[in-house]
Order: C-alpha cells, then sequence, then structure tokens
C-alpha cells in the first residue's frame, strides 16, 4: 500500500515496521512529529522526556534490556545528549539503538545551521542519510538491523527539508522482534577507564568493519552517466542536483560515515570531473579531497543558508543570476511571526518594556518578545541558558541600580528540560536573581506537546504531574508566587517588589496557551471611537488583532480573545467588551 | 513534465492542509507526488509558503527562483513576496484579501497600495478569485482554501475529479466533508 508521508512520519513508520519498542524524545521542530507519529502505534512505548540527554539515556537502558530503541531530535538537541552519546559509542548496543538528528539548513526554527554529520564522525558511529520519504523509512528500519549487527548506536541524520517535505512511500507490515534476555556485563557496560580501553579498541575496529560494509551498502550507489561530470551528493541535496544535471553521472551517499572510500575511488576512476553537492559544512568534500582527489564544492556552493535547484544551477554555472526573474516590486513590508492574540505571554513582556529591565530570555514562543513593539528581550542562547545568564550578569554588576533590573525569562517546558539546573546554581552560589516562569501549561512553539508540569504523557494518558511551586520551594527558594498574566497591576507590583529583594524569587505568571483554548467563545473588546484619540498607545501591546483604521484604533473581532490587555493600557477608556447580543 | 505549484499566504489560512490535499490529489491521479512545507515559528502569524510538485518523476520538493508553474495566494502581498519563484509565462490565482503584517498594524511599515496591480504589471495571466465570499457564503471562512483549491482545478485539468474528492475525504475531518466539497465545487466554478 502506498501512502503519502512526511521525512518525520516515514522514520516513525520505519521504526514500527522494524520492530522498535521503545521511543522517547523531546520536541523540536523539525523533529518533533516523529515522536508524535510513533505514539499513534500501541505497540510502542513512547515518552516526551524532559530534554535529550535523559531520552537518549532512557532509550539505552532500553537498549542494554535487549529492546529496540529510539530517540529523535533537532540537531542542537543532540549537543544536550552528547555526553551520552560518545560514551555509548564505546558501550555499544544489545537491542538496536536509533539516534535521529533532524539537522535545520537555513536556520527555519534554529539558532544555527550545526552540521550534526560531524557527531558521527567525532563519536564514531555510523550515519544514514535518507533523501526522502521512502527511504526515511528503509533507512530507519535497516538501522536497526546495523545497530545490532555491529554492535553500535546508529545514526540518521534528516534536515528540515526531509523531515518535512511528504513524498509516496510504499508501506509494510510490522516484524515483532523479541526483546533480548538481559545478560549482565560490566567490561561492556561500566565504562570504566580500564573498560573503556578494551572498549575503544573495539570501537576502531568496528568502525573498519562499518565501513566494509559502506562499501557495499546499497543504497551508496554509482549511477552511470556522462563521464564528463560525476557528482557526488547526499541528503535533499542529491534531489536537488539530480534537477540540475539529469545527464551527469551521480555517486549518491546514503551512508556517509564511516566514508566508503574504496567506492569514492571507483567513482573518480570513471569521471572527468567531480562535483560535490551538499548543504552545511565540506563534510564530504574534506574526505574526497584526503583521498587526493580534486573537487568543485564549497568554492562554488555556500556554506551559509538553504540550497534548492536554482540556487545549485546558479552556484554552478548552468543558470546565469541575469536569467532569473527579477519582478519589479514595491517596498513589502516583512511579516515576522508574532505571539498571538490573547497570549499569555505578551502582558508579561508590556511590564518588562515599561520597567525598563535587563531581560536575558530563553527558546520558546516567548522568544518572540524580543521583536517591536515589545523589544522586550537582552539574550538568547540556548535551552535553559536564562537563569545562568541573568546570575552571571548581575555577579559582575557593580551598580545596585543596573543589577536588580536583571530578570531571567524561561517557559515551563524549557525550565524543566534545563533551567531547574541552573535554578539550583543560583540559590547554593547566593544569587538574588528574579526569574519569571511563564508557564503556559505547554510546549507551544513546537505544537502543544505535554511535558512534567501537565502530567499527561505522550500517549495522552495520565502520567504524574510535577508541582511547579513544590519544586522550587524544594530547593530552599523561599519567594515563589503564582500570578495572574492578563493583570497588569499585580504583574508590575509583584516584579517591581521581587527585583527589589535581596533573595532569589520566582514569579510564575500561569494561564493555558491560548491555542489550547480554541473553540472556546472569546467575546471580542471594541474600540468606543469617541473615546479614542489616536494616540497609538494600544498598539504598543504587541497585539495582531489592534491596528489604526485612519487615526482611530481599531480591534478585529475574529482575532481578539478579550484578554482586556489593551483595556488596562488604554489612557482614555476607549476600549469595552463588545455587548453580547 | 513535472509541474510546480506555490501555495502561499499567511499562518492560519490553511495553507497546509491545502497543499496536502493538492499533493495526495496528484497521487490519485496516478503521478509522482512531492511537497515541502516548514513548520514551528513561522506559523505564529508570519508568512507561509508550500510548494507541491509532481509529474512522472519528480527529484526535488523545492523549487528556487523562476520553476513555479502557478503561485496560489491565499494573501495578495505573499504572492507579490514570492513572485520571484514564478517563471516567466507563469499563473498567478490570488484571492483579494489583506492581511497586515504586525509591523504594519503597528504603525512601523506600510502595506504597499495597489498589490493586485503590482502583480498584473509583472505577470500576464493572472485570475483574481473572491475565494473569501464564497466561503462566507457557505458559512466557514476557514473552507477559502478549498475553495481555492477548485479555482485551482481549472488550470491543471490532468488532476482528475475524483481524485480530488477522494483527497478531500482523506485530509478533512469527517463532519466537514460535505461542506468542504461543495466548497470545491464552488471554487470550480469561479473560474
Amino acid at each position: 500500500m502506498k501512502a503519502l508521508l512526511s521525512g518525520n512520519e516515514a522514520v516513525a513508520r520505519g521504526a514500527w515496521e522494524g520492530g522498535v519498542h521503545v521511543g522517547c524524545a523531546y520536541p523540536g521542530t523539525p523533529s518533533t512529529e516523529i515522536m508524535e507519529a510513533l505514539s499513534q502505534y500501541p505497540e510502542v512505548y513512547t515518552e516526551w522526556s524532559v530534554n535529550e540527554k535523559v531520552s537518549l539515556e532512557v532509550a539505552s537502558g532500553a537498549s542494554f534490556a535487549g529492546a529496540r530503541a529510539m530517540v529523535a531530535m533537532k540537531h542542537v538537541g543532540l549537543n544536550v545528549a552528547a555526553d551520552p552519546l560518545f560514551s555509548l559509542s564505546y558501550i555499544g548496543a544489545t537491542g538496536g539503538l536509533v539516534i535521529v538528528t533532524c539537522d535545520d539548513p537555513g536556520m527555519h526554527s534554529s539558532q544555527n545551521e550545526q552540521d550534526n554529520r560531524h557527531y558521527a564522525r567525532s563519536a564514531k558511529v555510523p550515519l544514514l542519510e535518507p533523501s526522502d520519504s521512502q527511504e526515511a523509512k528503509e533507512f530507519t528500519r535497516l538501522a536497526f538491523e546495523i545497530s545490532e549487527e555491529f554492535d553500535t548506536p546508529v545514526m540518521v541524520r534528516l534536515t528540515t527539508r526531509i523531515s518535512h517535505s511528504k513524498s509516496i512511500v510504499e508501506l509494510g507490515e510490522r516484524k515483532e522482534v523479541p526483546v533480548k534476555e538481559y545478560v549482565k556485563d560490566v567490561k561492556k557496560r561500566v565504562i570504566l577507564p580500564a573498560h573503556a580501553r578494551e572498549r575503544h579498541r573495539f570501537v576502531e575496529e568496528r568502525m573498519e568493519r562499518l565501513r566494509k560494509y559502506a562499501e557495499e551498502f546499497p543504497y551508496n550507489r554509482i549511477e552511470e552517466g556522462d563521464p564528463e561530470l560525476g557528482i557526488i551528493a547526499d541528503s535533499v541535496a542529491y534531489m536537488y542536483a539530480k534537477e540540475v544535471f539529469p545527464e551527469a553521472s551521480f555517486l549518491k551517499l546514503s551512508m556517509v560515515w564511516p566514508f566508503p572510500r574504496e567506492l569514492v575511488r571507483r567513482f573518480a576512476s570513471k569521471v572527468k570531473k567531480i562535483i560535490v553537492v551538499e548543504e552545511n559544512d565540506p563534510f564530504i568534500e574534506e574526505q574526497v579531497r584526503l583521498l587526493g582527489i580534486e573537487v568543485t564544492g564549497k568554492d562554488k556552493i555556500p556554506l551559509v543558508g538553504e540550497l534548492n535547484p536554482t540556487r545549485v544551477a546558479v552556484c554552478l554555472g548552468v543558470k546565469k543570476e541575469e536569467e532569473l526573474p527579477k519582478p519589479e516590486l514595491p517596498h513589502i513590508p516583512k511579516r515576522p511571526p508574532a505571539l498571538c492574540p490573547g497570549c499569555p505571554h505578551t502582558g508579561v513582556f508590556n511590564v518588562i518594556r515599561k520597567l525598563k529591565l535587563i531581560a536575558t530570555g530563553d527558546i520558546g514562543c516567548y522568544t518572540l518578545g524580543t521583536l517591536p513593539p515589545l523589544n522586550a528581550m537582552d539574550t538568547c542562547v540556548e535551552m535553559g541558558a536564562s537563569i545562568g545568564n541573568a546570575f552571571g550578569m548581575q555577579l559582575v554588576m557593580k551598580d545596585d541600580k543596573l543589577r536588580k533590573k536583571v530578570v531571567a525569562v524561561i517557559g515551563d517546558s524549557t525550565f524543566f528540560h534545563s533551567g531547574i539546573t541552573g535554578l539550583i546554581n543560583l540559590y547554593y552560589n547566593r544569587g538574588i536573581t528574579t526569574v519569571i516562569i511563564l508557564d503556559n501549561r505547554t510546549t507551544a512553539m513546537t505544537g502543544h506537546q505535554d511535558h512534567p508540569g501537565t502530567g499527561k504523557t505522550a500517549k495522552g494518558e495520565k502520567g504524574r504531574e510535577v508541582d511547579l511551586v513544590k519544586l522550587i520551594k524544594g530547593i530552599g527558594i523561599e519567594h515563589v508566587y503564582v500570578v495572574n498574566p492578563y493583570d497588569l497591576k499585580e504583574l508590575t507590583e509583584v516584579i517591581k517588589r521581587e527585583i527589589e529583594r535581596e533573595e532569589p524569587s520566582v514569579i510564575i505568571p500561569r494561564a493555558p496557551c491560548v491555542l489550547l483554548r480554541r473553540g472556546e467563545k472569546f467575546t471580542p473588546m471594541r474600540v468606543i471611537e469617541d473615546k479614542c484619540t489616536g494616540c497609538r498607545v494600544c498598539l504598543k501591546v504587541g497585539c495582531p488583532a489592534i491596528s489604526m483604521r485612519g487615526d482611530k484604533a481599531r480591534i478585529d473581532p475574529f482575532l481578539c480573545t478579550g484578554c482586556t490587555l489593551c483595556q488596562q493600557t488604554c489612557p482614555f477608556g476607549a476600549i469595552e467588551f463588545v455587548e453580547e447580543k | 513534465m513535472t509541474k510546480s505549484i506555490v501555495i502561499c499566504g499567511v499562518g492560519g489560512q490553511g495553507i497546509l492542509v491545502a497543499s496536502d490535499i493538492l499533493s495526495l490529489a496528484a497521487m490519485y491521479s496516478g503521478f509522482d507526488a512531492k511537497k515541502s512545507e516548514v513548520h514551528g515559528m513561522s506559523q505564529r502569524g508570519g508568512d507561509v509558503i508550500s510548494t507541491v510538485r509532481y509529474g512522472e518523476k519528480v527529484y526535488s520538493p523545492l523549487i528556487g527562483e523562476g520553476m513555479a508553474d502557478i503561485i496560489l495566494g491565499f494573501e495578495k502581498l505573499e504572492v507579490l513576496r514570492n513572485l520571484s519563484l514564478l517563471k516567466p509565462d507563469g499563473k498567478v490565482i490570488v484571492t483579494d484579501t489583506r492581511l497586515d503584517p504586525l509591523p504594519v498594524a503597528c504603525g512601523l511599515d506600510e502595506y504597499p497600495d495597489d498589490v493586485i496591480g503590482w502583480i498584473k504589471k509583472n505577470v500576464s495571466d493572472v485570475h483574481v478569485v473572491d475565494a473569501v465570499k464564497v466561503a462566507v457564503e457557505l458559512g466557514n471562512i476557514r473552507v477559502t482554501n478549498v475553495v481555492m483549491l477548485g479555482a485551482l482545478s481549472g488550470h491543471i485539468p490532468e488532476i482528475k475529479k475524483e481524485a480530488w474528492e477522494q483527497a478531500i475525504r482523506e485530509r478533512v475531518p469527517q463532519k466537514y466533508v460535505d461542506l468542504n466539497l461543495t466548497a470545491f465545487e464552488r471554487g470550480c466554478n469561479i473560474s
């Protein structure tokens, strides 16, 4: 049977067909739908783990105990899980262990364009790279077999265009694989230096055996064409190159690590000239160069940004830049993403801006608080950074007034992911930071996944709910306040009071993400035209439902949720609820 | 011959559902089909674009400048933003809808005048359809996306009627199937 699946759905299907028992993930674009899709299969245990490191630890535990397990994460998630990854390379796998990483060339939803192929090389594990959904399914299924045959974790790398593109997939059935009996093996699984020295020797031998496997891997294939031009490409770049050079000879690489050097040599001997087409870093190109083979690659193809067929054609001189359409256009305003109308974060950022605070930020929808008109965030580094960043800034700020302007802003899911360690550090080392945990009861940005604070599991079942207030009080922090994020007066008072305190405190503005309230009937607000002076103060709230019509403000009744932030802001009392009919 | 269709607009307009239906319909018409889209941050009121490609054998799911046969625009400014993707002899089907980006709503930027005029200045084959009006008449503005697919269908007769119907049945929630089939029918008659 055929189906149109995204790369992410196909990975989940491949894992299911391959008999996976356990799947763990922390949500992160573009990887999120893998675990969402896998959660639909009743045979598989799936979970939202608190972070990627824990994901990999749970999955490797399942592998120790003889089950097939998979983790999925976005590229930067693997930084969090890198510690177990490097150890697990030595330990190997008992039940098949597969690590799916979704890179984001073009940074559609990420802070960097890191190339996770480097992880396969430095951790010394094999890497498979599908170039469409059919391959995503096949390679994931195969990855479990390779993992068990070679006693190794296996990485599968997708990119945004593989994860979020849909193509036709031939579906297969599930092959049940029994969970192996647990056998204690400390020389393998306790990596004391004495054991690790042995295991490292094993790893190097394993990689040599895997290289031979890669040489024969049927998806690393030579497609004979015009001998004048040979193209080596992986992932979606292979597809772009096929569009641009339909006549050329191709070496399609699907298992790029360990690098199949004999296959590349054989290909090079058949063609006159070689071009490597790849996104991100010159990973394949450098390997080819190490063989003493001359290639064209990143001297023509950019390191920065995402490719597409036109870009490939222009870079490699098949098309001229001048030949591309250059429509005659007026100035086109940008359409940046924004906090939704009725978002519970908006009020907090209004107060932060008004009090002129220095806010260290974090990763989530609320990162949008950086943009105008809110302009209410000073830093954003990675998951959980806000608390450590705020503490560090305060450590060195001599001016007490300035020092007390620093607050950390973090979301509920991000706090559980890796904010809590920063908070413990801050408490222990005598910090005084005010931490604001924006608790919207979900992981919103990635499409509303549950987390420990919601107490619901990835399967939608009842788990155990972690009580945020008790947790924080348990650290020893005395000042913890849950506040209504739609009450600007209360928010202002509490924040003003807490930043003055010579002790750490945590403020939790708590209300569910407005997108979770779809289906609720909201009473919208309206502008009383006679009272509106056109002062534009309400526009600074940063609500997409408000705009100017002529010299009066107007509220879009279809977008407005009646949150009253604009009403509380209007100096002339010109905003009221629409009367119910 | 591979056909490339761009669907563009603003987060929340049902663009991803529309491109799903189109690619399923292409598959049910016997073509190889691929589509690309981006999730995540851009969906928070940002611009959204999805590309559908179908034909004998499709390699890339994504297109670059000068590769689109048709742009199906759910918001007119977004058509302008993506106009460089269109082939020189390409076609635009657009609904005359204006949605102000936040910087415009806040008074920090301006929405250009006569957007449809700008589109026509660059493209000779432009079809302006009032899909929103039809959707409102049907009592649910959210089916605008399927009305637009109806308007598109006349321009791509290689996608068969039964395939469209099968794709709509598969992709929209059970209780909205009839409404969407009517919306599609009305869209067919617009063009």
